[in-house]
């Protein structure tokens, strides 16, 4: 009795420094092993994956890359799956960024998928041809409602500083409503609601978001109407890295080319930890209201 | 006049972007204004920029308590916007371009500009993402217990769904005993979960947004017939 008085007592004043312990550890071991994790698809996920495989070969799909390194942990790895998938499929990729933050997370995606894993072989990915870096439109929410209209208005050159109009891949093209799917991994403000807003929703364009999970809350009400498809948090990217893996083994089944797999053995580890302390205050909370009332 | 010309312009652009929504040919016209915008936005960039200094010199020579910070923030403020705009560390990218030291992107890799953003504002933007992780396990821990009713419904509710979004969702079965028929036991974690996010969680959430955009639309209605003038600072 007197032991579990104590254990009580030394739980009540717990530092809290034991708990970040006890967090970092769940997340640094998974890490440091290597242990990942396969996800089976939600049907938001498997929507957008499904509308991906169904557009014919060469559709216009713009890929908005609108986070900073703030979330680039949660989306990330689900802007290189989309990326993957895309060029898997051989569609024209237009990249742009609404986030003057975002660039070069932007070229960053361009350079792990596009340039490093289809840069090369039979039929690689030419700059110009098959993709385009737009880069940073400014004005937020207007930038979006410019690309509607007219994107040369909003971008007339492209990162590189060449003109729209000399590249293939712009060949009739005007606005977004020239596009087959936009998809917005977004992380806030300007992100996947205002193109909701100013952009699918107004001009009837297919569009597919990628979210923070704790934004999916504020973007489910546009799936599945307004959305075509919803990927939320690093449990989304890793739903669609699983597809992928599924779909195109060679090479994607593979550990080291899914970072969203890898990291939902951190996150298991990390949400097993929250369910048990929860269990244990709450454990703690009933037994003080015991002694108390036992006591009394 | 200093209110009364600004409420004509806010006016007059606010019902064209109505209007041109609804019009094609009044396209040009809000192209216009969308250019006039990204001109204005530019303009208060750098007001801002200016205000941000003011404000923090002035923190500064008063030595109001925590000055240290505003020492700081303009010091990076300052560093990043020389490196940013004299290109410190770039290259020309392009034989042609050789004698033009500052043809490159500001943003090339290996420049000053792009070291700041890899280095610095990469990391420590991601190492306070990070710390959510350490606060809310503390906090999970602390303060998440059932103490009333209320507090047992939120519980249960963030239980099923913490649960709900991990792996475990499929072998929370294996806790239970086996069924009559012999079949697989089936607790649907991932079901309720759904059933909260779909039902609950969005049925609430679509409420929230109706009432804001109402809110929004009684709001821009104001503003465009010169009603609510708040946005031009003032007691108005």
């Amino acid at each position: 009795m007197s032991s579990s008085v104590t254990l009580l007592d030394r739980l009540n004043v717990l530092d809290r420094r034991w708990i970040f312990l006890a967090m970092a550890l769940a997340v640094a071991a998974p890490i440091l092993l290597g242990i990942g994790s396969d996800e089976s698809p939600s049907p938001p996920t498997k929507r957008l994956f499904d509308r991906l495989e169904e557009l014919p070969e060469g559709s216009r799909i713009l890929m908005a890359i609108d986070f900073d390194p703030n979330s680039a942990a949660e989306l990330s790895p689900m802007a290189l799956a989309f990326t993957r998938h895309c060029c898997l499929r051989r569609h024209k990729i237009y990249f742009v960024t609404t986030w003057g933050t975002g660039v070069p997370l932007l070229d960053a995606t361009i350079k792990t998928v596009v340039q490093s894993e289809f840069g090369r072989g039979d039929r690689p990915y030419q700059y110009g041809i098959d993709y385009v870096n737009l880069g940073f439109v400014a004005g937020d929410a207007v930038a979006i409602s410019q690309l509607t209209s007219d994107i040369r208005k909003a971008r007339s050159q492209d990162m590189q500083g060449t003109s729209l109009d000399s590249l293939p891949v712009m060949n009739d093209v005007v606005s977004l409503q020239d596009m087959q799917l936009l998809i917005t991994p977004s992380a806030g403000f300007p992100g996947a609601k205002e193109w909701v807003q100013y952009a699918g929703t107004p001009y009837k364009i297919p569009l597919a978001a990628g979210c923070t999970g704790v934004q999916s809350t504020q973007l489910f009400p546009y799936y599945p109407d307004q959305l075509v498809g919803l990927v939320t948090g690093i449990r989304g990217a890793n739903e669609y890295e699983s597809m992928l893996a599924s779909k195109y083994p060679v090479p994607y089944a593979e550990m080291s080319k899914r970072p969203a797999s890898l990291r939902g053995g951190p996150q298991r580890w990390a949400h097993r930890l929250m369910i048990s302390l929860i269990v244990l205050g709450n454990a703690i909370h009933f037994a003080n209201r015991y002694r108390r009332s036992s006591h009394s | 006049m200093s209110k009364t010309v600004p409420v004509i312009i806010a006016s007059l652009v606010g019902f064209l972007m109505i209007f041109a929504f609804f019009s094609p040919q009044l396209l040009w016209l809000r192209q216009t204004a969308e250019d006039w915008f990204a001109i204005i936005t530019t303009i208060a960039m750098v007001y801002g920029g200016l205000t941000l200094c003011f404000h923090h010199l002035k923190k500064i020579s008063d030595s109001e308590a925590g000055w240290g910070f505003s020492a700081v923030t303009l010091l990076a403020f300052g560093v990043t916007v020389i490196v940013g705009m004299l290109k410190i560390g770039v290259v020309p990218e392009t034989a042609r371009n050789l004698n033009h030291p500052w043809s490159g992107p500001f943003l090339q890799e290996g420049g000053g500009f792009w070291w700041i953003y890899q280095y610095l504002f990469t990391p420590v933007v991601s190492t306070m993402f990070a710390l959510l992780a350490f606060y809310v396990a503390s906090a999970a821990f602390r303060a998440f217990r059932a103490k009333n009713v209320e507090a047992i419904l939120l519980l249960v509710t963030a239980l099923i769904v913490l649960l709900g979004q991990t792996k475990d969702r499929e072998i929370t079965s294996l806790f239970l005993p086996a069924m009559t028929d012999g079949s697989t036991p089936y607790l649907p974690i991932a079901d309720l979960t759904e059933f909260i996010r779909k039902t609950i969680v969005t049925s609430g959430q679509r409420a929230i947004m109706i009432g804001v955009a109402l809110g929004v639309v009684a709001t821009s209605l104001r503003i465009l017939l010169g009603l609510d003038r708040s946005y031009l600072g003032g007691d108005e």
